[in-house]
């Protein structure tokens, strides 16, 4: 730390970064990369930040900056830091900056909120002052200093910074309240002369921590600096403590001043213009009554803000003129790269994407299914039939197929504790485990053996009835070429004498609401084939949905072939699958409200039969 | 906002609810104060406060202006002091209700009053304290010679500064050591005093004056109370205060529009702010930050147009397009209600300095948005819109606000920060001179 008292940043400033402000924090990275130093960040506090790191780009390059909890742990660390820019809310920024005020190290302190009340912002800045210490702010958007270090926003963006000249260092000390105005200027100073060698925004609030005059002071001992501007306001007595400098010689370099806000003498102090501490209390803090102080001792004051740049013009050309001010050569400047996101959102490069997505979309004010907002989905009062026509179909379904499929979902919901699905929920779930292993050891159990007939029964009569097949010739066909029994025909219980209810009511329903149940026709004609040689071979639930959906798919257009590749995707087990879950749920919620011990099957239900192999 | 006053009313409740806290039993304060608005129901308002049928009462204003002495808008007599009686109370009040009024050249009707107990004394048991809060100090003032004409009596009032890390004992010292001599029981009065401070301070007042001040043995009377807090400390003692209300100053009720904007700004994690100078002023403004506005309203005063000056307002810290449209839709609103009586079009100027982060093009989105929906009142009372403005994304927002304008078929000027922030003001008045 080897920079003289009057520089509070240099090139190698470090700072502590109190906020994981990500978007500030980048841009000071963005700033420190243009113009050619290291990063000026060393590290965040965030005390309610999980992380222990972020990664932020350096020029193209990532690098990590770490996080810490406190202050404190940050500056033991970092004990090169010693700028603390404390970026906490108007509520936490006074125990923030009373904690770096216990720590050596921090000399400048750097507050951004607005909104601390008065008398906290009034002891911030008496006890920086007993301790020797910076306080900028509150209610600041900063400062810089150019070609060396950027307080977060200040200068806004890069393609500004460079068109401001606020890269490198000019020979302009600038001092303004306003962070907005803080940005004109340096605008102005950079077309009127030749740039900020160092500029501090003091704040909008009534207590500034540090003030136009402790800058000034800095300024007249930086030979960087040649002339300075003070940009004022109504309200206060801060613009008389530069006037006392000026007229004791304390200030010797020029001054240009002007105070915003010689409107409010014409509406007599009713009307609050700007910053809160822009209130005149008495006449000597009108803007006029300070306008004039100032050129009195010899301040260069325009007549108007209109004015301003070409007395600033003025001055820097007689300094010029005079060989004070050096003309400058300009460095060159890195392109800073564009982000990714910002440059695609501007359309100046493409990308090819990684994933498409046809069925949903996130990015617009709410969340879409196939288009359809989720508001306009249950406005419009959409069953989940529906749903599921939008984002496995992206169709909206007919409301005659809607509904059956909403009878499939209820139908398939469960079949009882002892089926090889839900019986692996219950054993799981009573090993203690949680919801999720317990429900796919019961949907991993799905397949060709338990609640796969329906895709089944739908391939092989599909496949039948497109082929022209007699139902003698198909049963023969399952019988003698596949070797298998044909899914979906057969019951352990019911039968022709004692037909299942579900089936009737599916089978009632199509016939009434379908305009055509072709496959079901011809299923039916197959279970007269079954049934005459034995009872119980009927055409079952899963039998029935099989050849019903492929009824239902054909009649809202899909051709064979689409019919044939939803099977193939499981789409229609994926019906079983939804609907068998509210039943795997429910006996995984069963177990826990029992609260069942440990399930270990007994030894005399097994068949021990094991042989120790020969060799061994 | 920071420093507000605050009613008398609200005063003496915060200091009556955080008595014990500071005065503990040394002192006792009865607060009998009754708060009058025109909602009030004068019938039921005894059911309430017994006190007010058989007590002889004060009446007056309490609107924040000072003096009220003076102005004769204190009631504490019909043929002598202390015979004033509920029913009398009331009719004054109703009556002054009526009347238009002028307090310090602005004029209004009187909205709030307040009914206390009259209080029996003589001219020279009337004490003066106020504490204020400085750059550097707090400053105590403390008087024996309270009143009306403490200010013609000014010389006697003995200061002593606080600093704002005094220690208790820091600040016991001074002010005992300093109590005027001519107050009668010294020890009381700055033991009063002492404890009054702590509370002015712990309690984020800014101001607080009791004038006059009568102690009776232990009891203490605060005939009269003017105070200011801190409202950015709200979130620190907003428990304290209880349920506060700032009040505009007299004659300064907000308009509806200055209202809603008010309301949107609270809500709002931007600043958008709204003052009416002169509704049918052709100079309208919609300026981005704080310190630019001022700027703007500077420059048009100094080229002698503040007569036409319409408003005054800001917007800032990157408002969303939604609240920009709804801000801009209502100064669009105020300034097409009529076309000016001289024929002349109306002047809206759209400026701003080069903005920190706020996103040009997203406002100027919003501002667009109005446009859209003013375009044709706009036409007929005949708008030129002049625009100056910089920041990030700002060559998008001027190039969209031209081709909107242009298309809706307004008049419009855009330039960028290739141009010195007010020129577009010289410019709109020198084309104006012109014509």
């Amino acid at each position: 730390m080897s920079k003289p008292e009057y520089l509070l940043f240099d090139k190698n400033t470090k700072a502590i970064f109190w906020n994981l402000n990500t978007s500030a924090i980048q841009r000071m990275l963005d700033y420190d990369y243009v113009v050619g130093r290291s990063p000026s960040i060393a590290a965040i506090v965030a005390p309610t930040s999980e992380r222990s790191f972020e990664k932020f780009f350096y020029g193209t390059k990532e690098i990590i900056i770490p996080i810490y909890k406190t202050t404190k742990d940050a500056a033991k660390f970092h004990p090169e830091a010693d700028v603390l820019l404390n970026f906490a809310s108007f509520r936490t920024a006074y125990p923030v900056t009373l904690e770096a005020f216990e720590i050596p190290q921090i000399r400048t302190i750097v507050i951004t909120a607005e909104g601390i009340p008065e008398r906290y912002a009034r002891d911030m800045r008496i006890k920086a002052k007993q301790l020797g210490k910076w306080i900028i702010g509150p209610a600041t958007v900063g400062g810089i200093a150019p070609g060396a270090f950027r307080i977060a926003n200040t200068g806004g963006t890069i393609e500004n910074i460079i068109a401001s000249k606020l890269h490198r260092p000019g020979s302009v000390g600038l001092v303004t309240r306003s962070g907005g105005l803080f940005n004109e200027l340096s605008n102005i100073i950079a077309r009127n002369a030749d740039g900020v060698a160092e500029g501090i925004a003091i704040g909008g609030d009534r207590f500034p921590g540090s003030d136009f005059l402790d800058h000034m002071l800095r300024f007249e001992k930086n030979p960087q600096v040649k002339f300075m501007i003070l940009l004022g306001e109504v309200g206060g007595e801060a613009e008389y403590k530069v006037v006392e400098a000026v007229k004791n010689g304390l200030i010797t370099k020029p001054v240009i001043g002007w105070c915003i806000g010689t409107i409010s003498k014409f509406f007599g102090g009713e009307v609050q213009f700007g910053h809160a501490g822009a209130k005149a209390g008495a006449d000597r803090e009108t803007a006029d009554a300070k306008n004039r102080a100032m050129k009195e001792v010899g301040i260069h004051v325009p007549n108007n803000f209109n004015e301003l740049p070409h007395v600033i013009k003025g001055i820097y050309e007689m300094l010029r003129g005079e060989g004070v001010i050096q003309p400058i050569v300009e460095p060159e400047v890195p392109p800073i790269p564009e982000d990714l996101s910002k440059a695609i959102k501007e359309g100046k490069v493409r990308k090819s994407t990684n994933f498409i997505c046809t069925i949903s979309d996130d990015r617009g004010e709410e969340a879409t299914y196939c288009g359809v907002s989720i508001s306009e989905v249950i406005e419009k009062n959409l069953s989940i039939a529906d749903v599921i026509g939008l984002l496995w179909f992206k169709q909206k379904f007919p409301d005659w197929a809607s509904k059956f499929i909403d009878m499939v979902i209820r139908v398939v919901a469960d079949h009882g504790p002892a089926v090889a699905g839900a019986h692996n929920v219950k054993v799981t779930a009573r090993a203690g485990k949680d919801l999720m292993s317990s429900l796919v050891t019961g949907i991993l159990a799905i397949g060709p053996r338990f609640g796969g007939a329906i895709d089944g029964a739908a391939k092989y009569f599909k496949m039948a009835y497109e082929k022209n097949m007699s139902p003698n010739e198909f049963v023969e066909y399952m019988k003698n070429v596949e070797k298998i029994p044909i899914p979906g025909i057969g019951h352990r219980i019911k039968s022709t004498k004692n037909p299942d209810k579900r089936v009737e009511l599916l089978k009632d329903y199509a016939r009434r609401n379908f305009p055509k149940v072709e496959l079901l026709d011809y299923a039916l004609e197959v279970e007269k084939v079954t049934t005459s040689k034995k009872e119980n071979l009927i055409l079952n639930v899963d039998g029935t949905i099989g050849v019903l959906l492929v009824d239902l798919f054909k009649q809202i257009g899909y051709s064979n072939e689409d019919i044939d590749k939803l099977i193939e995707a499981g789409a229609f087990n994926a019906f079983f699958v939804l609907g068998r879950s509210i039943g795997f749920i429910g006996h995984y919620l069963d177990e826990k409200r029992l609260d069942m011990p440990l399930y270990r099957h007994p030894t005399d239900d097994i068949l021990y039969d094991v042989k120790r192999p020969e060799g061994i | 906002m920071a420093q507000r006053g605050i009613r008398e009313f609200d005063g003496k409740r915060i200091i009556a609810q955080n008595w014990k806290d500071y005065f503990g039993d040394a002192f006792n304060y009865e607060f009998k104060s009754v708060l009058i608005t025109t909602e009030t129901d004068f019938d039921k308002l005894p059911e309430q406060y017994p006190w007010l049928k058989d007590t002889p009462l004060v009446a007056k204003p309490d609107m924040l202006f000072g003096k009220r002495g003076k102005l004769g808008l204190v009631l504490y007599k019909i043929e002598k002091p202390g015979d004033v009686k509920y029913e009398d109370a009331v009719k004054w009040i109703k009556q002054k209700m009526q009347e238009e009024v002028e307090i310090n050249g602005v004029k209004g009707h009187l909205t709030h009053f307040l009914i206390e107990p009259f209080v029996p004394h003589k001219p020279e048991e009337e004490y003066y304290v106020s504490f204020s809060m400085g750059d550097d100090y707090d400053t105590v003032y403390m008087s024996a010679f309270g009143g009306i004409d403490v200010e013609e009596n000014w010389d006697k009032v003995v200061e002593v500064r606080i600093p704002p890390t005094a220690s208790d004992e820091e600040i016991e010292k001074p002010i005992k050591a300093n109590v005027p001599n001519e107050i009668k029981d010294k020890e009381k009065y700055g033991d009063f005093v002492v404890r009054a401070y702590k509370m002015f301070r712990d309690l984020h007042f800014v101001y607080f004056e009791v004038n006059p001040l009568v102690m009776v043995d232990n009891n203490v009377y605060l005939l009269d109370f003017v105070g200011k807090v801190d409202d950015t400390a709200a979130f620190v003692v907003g428990k304290k205060w209880g349920e506060l209300e700032f009040p505009a100053g007299f004659g300064r009720d907000l308009t509806p529009e200055e209202k809603y904007i008010k309301e949107l700004d609270e809500k709002s994690g931007s600043s958008l702010k709204l003052t009416i100078l002169n509704p049918e002023g052709r100079i309208w403004t919609l300026v981005a930050g704080g310190g630019a506005s001022v700027v703007y309203a500077d420059t048009i005063a100094d080229m002698g147009y503040v007569n036409e000056l319409a408003n005054y307002g800001e917007y800032s810290g990157n408002p969303t397009r939604t609240e920009t449209r709804e801000y801009v839709k209502t100064v669009l609103d105020l300034m097409t209600r009529s076309k000016h009586p001289s024929g002349k079009p109306k002047i809206l100027l759209i400026g701003g300095a080069i903005a920190n982060f706020t996103d040009v093009a997203k406002t100027f989105d919003g501002i667009i948005d109005a446009f859209k929906e003013y375009a044709d009142k706009m036409k007929q009372v005949g708008v030129k819109i002049y625009v100056r403005r910089g920041g990030p994304n700002y060559e998008v927002g001027l190039k969209r606000i031209k081709q909107a304008a242009e298309e809706l078929g307004l008049p419009i000027e855009v330039y960028g920060p290739e141009l010195h922030m007010t020129d577009i003001v010289r410019k709109a008045l020198e084309e104006e001179k012109a014509a």
